[in-house]
């Protein structure tokens, strides 16, 4: 089986919208003073080295990899916390879904912290739970997993900062310049909009975007409230790949 | 079918924070027995064509110091330059080189990829590109995740004639992307990285 070379621009994805996207240079966000680059990004358009890109199978996931009440349990008892099951679909900028790609989250517990030498935050380590954890989507592109929701966290940028609960996402695509990182935020809390790290965005509907909505219809009764949360990749500009069996 | 316009909008993009490595390179960060390594921790197998080459190079702010907490990804293509094919969803196949690394920098921001010098891939023009290495670079203070690419000290003529590099006007800048060549067994090419200041590297918007 050959790769994948693509001729001249087609199949090139839709050019990003800066906009849309946190800027790199963010004063609000201390850590970016020093880390923004200052030139203007160089337009490179896309090659083959950017439009493919890694992709995984089953054999890297196991099975517990997207239960994070039960994948670091060291004792057998469960993670404590409020009880959470977060799913959603993965899309491309063309509303197609993009089935088999890998989605990485990570996150504090319930009391607000990390499971990382870094965390200087007093609030107490649960044995039993790691805060990672990753899915492969099916063929409609849809992920869910099992959690416990984070708590919010102060952190050193200004004087009194505080995190939103909120979970990272790191998501593939199938092309390397499809590659996102970003966070999900949770509906209704007032949290979100005295964040300077969600304040780099400086369109609301961009923040509602991260923003996963309660979805009461899938609650477990006596078990697991559920959010949903959606994630759009860049789509690309023709569909030259509809014949591919993994889709784009 | 096309699609004139995108009918959905991005996900905003946020940083990775400073505990990227939960969710990345969890192993690397003692979160053990989640999973047994830390995905693109290795790339080649005994199977792997080509050239075996080291590549390292550290991260540096701004301000000179070492980013200590970010990770890098790479995308390349196997020696004939060839991007490996994906796997099906079922498959158990391990391609003999994934092309794809993952790769945390350590505290003096050093950061090591084993793999093998990639083959030529086709340009936009039909003309073959130098051999390159894509690079991604996300971090605490990184807002969208940086792209750029390595390419090679020993590969000079095709360099030249490069339909990425020669994007790039002021040659300074263009040596930003290229990295160094150190002899040994395994060859190392070293390039640092400057996410900002005098040397600050090349990045795209791809």
């Amino acid at each position: 089986m050959s790769g994948i070379i693509l001729p001249g621009a087609d199949g090139a994805l839709y050019p990003r919208n800066r906009d849309w996207h946190p800027p790199a240079d963010t004063p609000g966000y201390k850590s970016t003073t020093f880390r923004a680059p200052k030139h203007a990004l160089l337009s490179l358009g896309g090659t083959a080295s950017e439009l493919t890109g890694p992709t995984f199978g089953h054999s890297s996931l196991n099975p517990l990899d997207n239960d994070l009440i039960r994948n670091y349990s060291q004792d057998g008892s469960e993670a404590i916390g409020q009880r959470l099951i977060v799913y959603g679909q993965v899309l491309d900028e063309n509303a197609r879904p993009v089935p088999n790609t890998l989605v990485e989250y990570w996150q504090a517990n319930a009391g607000g912290r990390y499971r990382h030498k870094k965390e200087g935050y007093l609030a107490a380590l649960d044995p039993n739970f790691g805060g990672f954890g990753r899915s492969l989507t099916d063929e409609n592109g849809f992920y869910h997993f099992r959690t416990v929701k984070p708590g919010a966290y102060p952190w050193p940028n200004g004087g009194n900062d505080w995190r939103p609960a909120h979970i990272h996402f790191s998501v593939f695509g199938h092309a390397f310049a499809q590659r996102l990182i970003t966070q999900m935020y949770f509906e209704g809390d007032p949290m979100i909009w005295q964040c300077p790290i969600v304040g780099t965005i400086s369109d609301k509907a961009a923040i509602d975007q991260l923003t996963a909505r309660l979805d009461r219809h899938n609650t477990t009764p006596m078990d697991a409230l559920c959010y949903r949360f959606d994630i759009v990749l860049r789509g690309r500009r023709s569909t030259m790949f509809e014949n591919k069996p993994e889709g784009n | 079918m096309l699609h004139p316009t995108p009918i959905l909008k991005e996900s905003p993009s946020q940083t990775a924070g400073p505990y990227v490595h939960i969710g990345m390179t969890p192993n690397f960060c003692d979160i053990t027995g989640v999973c047994d390594v830390d995905l693109g921790a290795t790339m080649l197998t005994p199977d792997t064509k080509g050239e075996r080459i080291t590549v390292s190079g550290r991260v540096f702010d701004g301000s000179g110091a070492p980013v200590a907490d970010a990770v890098l990804e790479i995308w390349q293509a196997d020696a004939d330059g060839v991007f490996v094919s994906p796997p099906t969803r079922n498959s158990n196949s391990v391609p003999a080189f994934t092309g794809w690394g993952r790769q945390p920098t350590q505290s003096d921001g050093s950061f090591t990829f084993e793999t093998i010098k990639p083959g030529r891939v086709d340009g936009p023009d039909g003309r073959p590109m130098a051999p390159h290495i894509s690079l991604w670079i996300v971090a605490r203070g990184i807002n969208i995740g940086l792209q750029t690419r390595l390419y090679f000290a020993d590969e000079a003529e095709a360099n030249q004639g490069d339909f990425v590099l020669n994007k790039i006007m002021d040659p300074r800048r263009r040596e930003t992307l290229i990295a160094r060549k150190e002899a040994g067994p395994v060859p190392r090419y070293v390039l640092d990285i400057h996410l900002q200041g005098e040397r600050e590297t090349v990045f795209f918007d791809i």
